[in-house]
């Protein structure tokens, strides 16, 4: 009995615990989007202004100000780049896991080592490149960066998942006679769908969130989400109403991925824990 | 229906001292029912994987209907394998696990159906068709993976210890299926297992392996009867043969405080050795009145018999139990002295270095 007390006020210990840690992460959200709906006199004032009439004028102004450019510019680059980043890494991870070449531990070490570099090292030859091929501020450019940004990450997902495939089940495909195409698609791939789609939600968090390469490669025609974001911060603070309102649009697309994804990302993301 | 010969068949994994199977020479008749078997590392599977294009091929070859496929891969040598542990595709149903290989050479729909069908029918899984494998039962899922492999009706069926994840009392009942379905089909069949039940139950002829090597490759009864080493004699048969040491002289084996004749058809055979390996299975040991002593220290009761486990000292310093089967109305105590009869006619012997068999008793 007192053992099963013990336990009993442990485990509302760490539920305490578990929900004060919750509404510590998501408070500056909550307070993001509670600002949005205020007028610009209430969203910053020294005694917090919890009870307002919310307004959706800093939404209209948002929509007035050009937001919806920077949306489509970022949606291309967010789907374009996570789709070049299946197509290459599907078939490195396969040739990484389920029939290794030669060196492949080389392989994925040179993979993921890309991530070690800090990408303000990168930045000055990145530039360049990009400059003197003629291809600043244009979204495609964007679409190549950020596959290679996501590259790395996917393959290294995609092979853990690969790998957690019964290595029987494909090769009872092979006697079955399916070759390498076949036994990707008819046997591998439906199988480690779950995988798939939480490696492409992440490639497509990272790519929509990205901030330092368009900072630094686009200006007006390709600006991405981020990029118009920070148009909103000035030193004055005038416009917190109004920034609050376009970050809250500008996360949104990426919860909404987050929460229709919730099943297959926890599936994906525990695949090996549940073996 | 094809034969099935392996020609000092050798593979070498990376890294490995010894090879997993050593220049293995095995010829499977068309239509045979082969059982490899041989305990945990044995290369038993190896052999298997080797055949089915799985496992590459580092030395010798293999031919399959008498062409060589050491070369040929998987999908191109007309075999089909049931794994261990099944590997259903697991975003299929039954139906479309059992036609996948049909699918995937271009049997048209409606013919495919069909066959999909008349496999079902014979496995008694109609009913499973348009199910998942996860809603299916263990003996459901290999009865599945069996339907996979006789749809395509192909030259050799492999299987890799296909009844190893069923409990007991199915697996029973599946090894007597198994076995009268390849009888009914016809189709040589190579059967790898560590069960030695399985081994002697279902073969038409039992390969028994040891660290790659191939120990001998006979029908049941002769692997039974006539072991050609003392390894054989002790992985065959359970409870298995007794092995003891003994002395030798002019054809009188001493064991222990007991002696037995050498046959005199035998005495040839054991020549000038000093000593040999006698060997006894439990089924012929008798409780005497007289022979060798030793003190009972297990048993086991079986319902139909009794296997009696009797501590004794064949040579100085040795402790060896011996196994017989006895009756089972027959009551016994732990620690009990008991005698035990050796009867000449059903003893072998092996050389006592060599492990090799010398003599056995004329079937």
């Amino acid at each position: 009995m007192a053992a099963q007390k013990r336990t009993g006020a442990a485990r509302a210990g760490w539920t305490a615990l578990a929900w004060l840690v919750g509404i510590v992460f998501f408070f500056p959200v909550l307070w993001m989007v509670l600002t949005s709906f205020k007028q610009e006199r209430d969203a910053y004032t020294t005694t917090p202004h919890i009870v307002f009439t919310p307004t959706l004028d800093q939404y209209k102004a948002v929509f007035s100000g050009g937001i919806g450019t920077a949306v489509a510019n970022s949606a291309i680059a967010t789907i374009f780049s996570t789709l070049l980043v299946l197509v290459l890494a599907i078939p490195a991870a396969y040739a990484l896991s389920i029939r290794p070449i030669k060196r492949y531990r080389d392989g994925l070490f040179f993979f993921i080592s890309t991530k070690m570099l800090p990408i303000v090292a990168a930045i000055v030859p990145i530039f360049l490149a990009v400059r003197n091929l003629g291809a600043m501020d244009n979204i495609w450019t964007m679409v190549v960066l950020y596959a290679a940004m996501n590259l790395p990450i996917a393959v290294w997902m995609l092979r853990s998942f690969f790998l957690e495939v019964p290595r029987e089940t494909l090769e009872a495909a092979r006697l079955d006679g399916a070759g390498v195409r076949q036994e990707l698609t008819e046997v591998m791939l439906p199988v480690v769908a779950p995988g798939v789609a939480a490696t492409a939600l992440i490639c497509v968090i990272f790519s929509w969130n990205e901030f330092f390469f368009a900072l630094n490669l686009t200006a007006t025609r390709a600006a991405t989400v981020p990029f118009f974001l920070v148009g909103f911060i000035t030193s004055e603070g005038l416009y917190w109403a109004q920034l609050s309102a376009a970050a809250t649009l500008a996360s949104l697309p990426v919860l909404l991925a987050g929460w229709i994804a919730q099943k297959q990302l926890v599936r994906g993301l525990s695949m090996g824990a549940i073996k | 229906m094809a034969e099935i010969t392996y020609e000092n068949a050798t593979r070498h994994f990376p890294g490995g001292t010894i090879p997993a199977v050593d220049a293995l020479d095995l010829q499977i008749a068309e239509g045979e029912f082969m059982v490899l078997v041989g305990p945990s590392g044995s290369g038993k599977t190896t052999a298997l994987r080797m055949l089915a294009g799985l496992e590459d091929i580092d030395d010798g070859r293999i031919m399959i209907g008498g062409k060589d496929v050491s070369g040929v891969a998987p999908r191109d040598r007309d075999i089909a394998m049931v794994f261990q542990n099944y590997a259903l595709y697991p975003n299929k149903t039954v139906g479309e696990n059992i036609g996948f290989a049909l699918k995937m050479h271009g049997v048209e729909r409606s013919e495919r159906d069909r066959r999909v069908k008349e496999a079902a029918a014979l496995l008694d899984i109609e009913g499973l068709l348009d199910r998942k494998p996860k809603q299916l039962s263990g003996g459901q899922r290999q009865r599945v993976a069996m339907g996979r492999a006789i749809v395509r009706e192909p030259s050799a069926f492999l299987m890799d210890e296909p009844l190893s994840n069923l409990d007991a009392k199915l697996r029973v009942a599946t090894r007597a299926q198994i076995a009268e379905l390849q009888r009914r089909l016809g189709v040589t069949t190579v059967y790898v297992t560590h069960d030695q039940v399985e081994a002697m139950t279902m073969g038409d002829r039992v390969a028994l392996l040891k660290d790659g090597k191939l120990q001998q490759c006979a029908s049941p009864q002769e692997l039974y009867d006539r072991p050609a080493n003392t390894f054989i004699a002790g992985f065959i048969g359970s409870p298995p043969m007794n092995l003891l040491p003994a002395g030798h002289q002019d054809g009188k084996l001493t064991i222990g405080d007991a002696h037995v004749e050498v046959p005199e058809a035998h005495r040839s055979e054991v020549g000038r050795l000093d000593n040999v390996t006698l060997g006894v299975r439990p089924e012929h040991l008798r409780l005497a009145e007289e022979g060798m002593a030793g003190t009972v220290s297990l048993v086991e009761e079986l319902g139909a018999e009794i296997h009696l486990h009797v501590r004794t000292k064949p040579a100085d310093g040795e402790e060896v139990d011996v196994v017989l089967r006895t009756d089972r109305h027959a009551r016994y105590r732990l620690g009990e002295t008991v005698h035990l009869d050796i009867p000449s006619e059903h003893i072998l012997a092996f050389h006592p270095e060599s492990t090799e068999l010398l003599f056995a008793p004329q079937a």
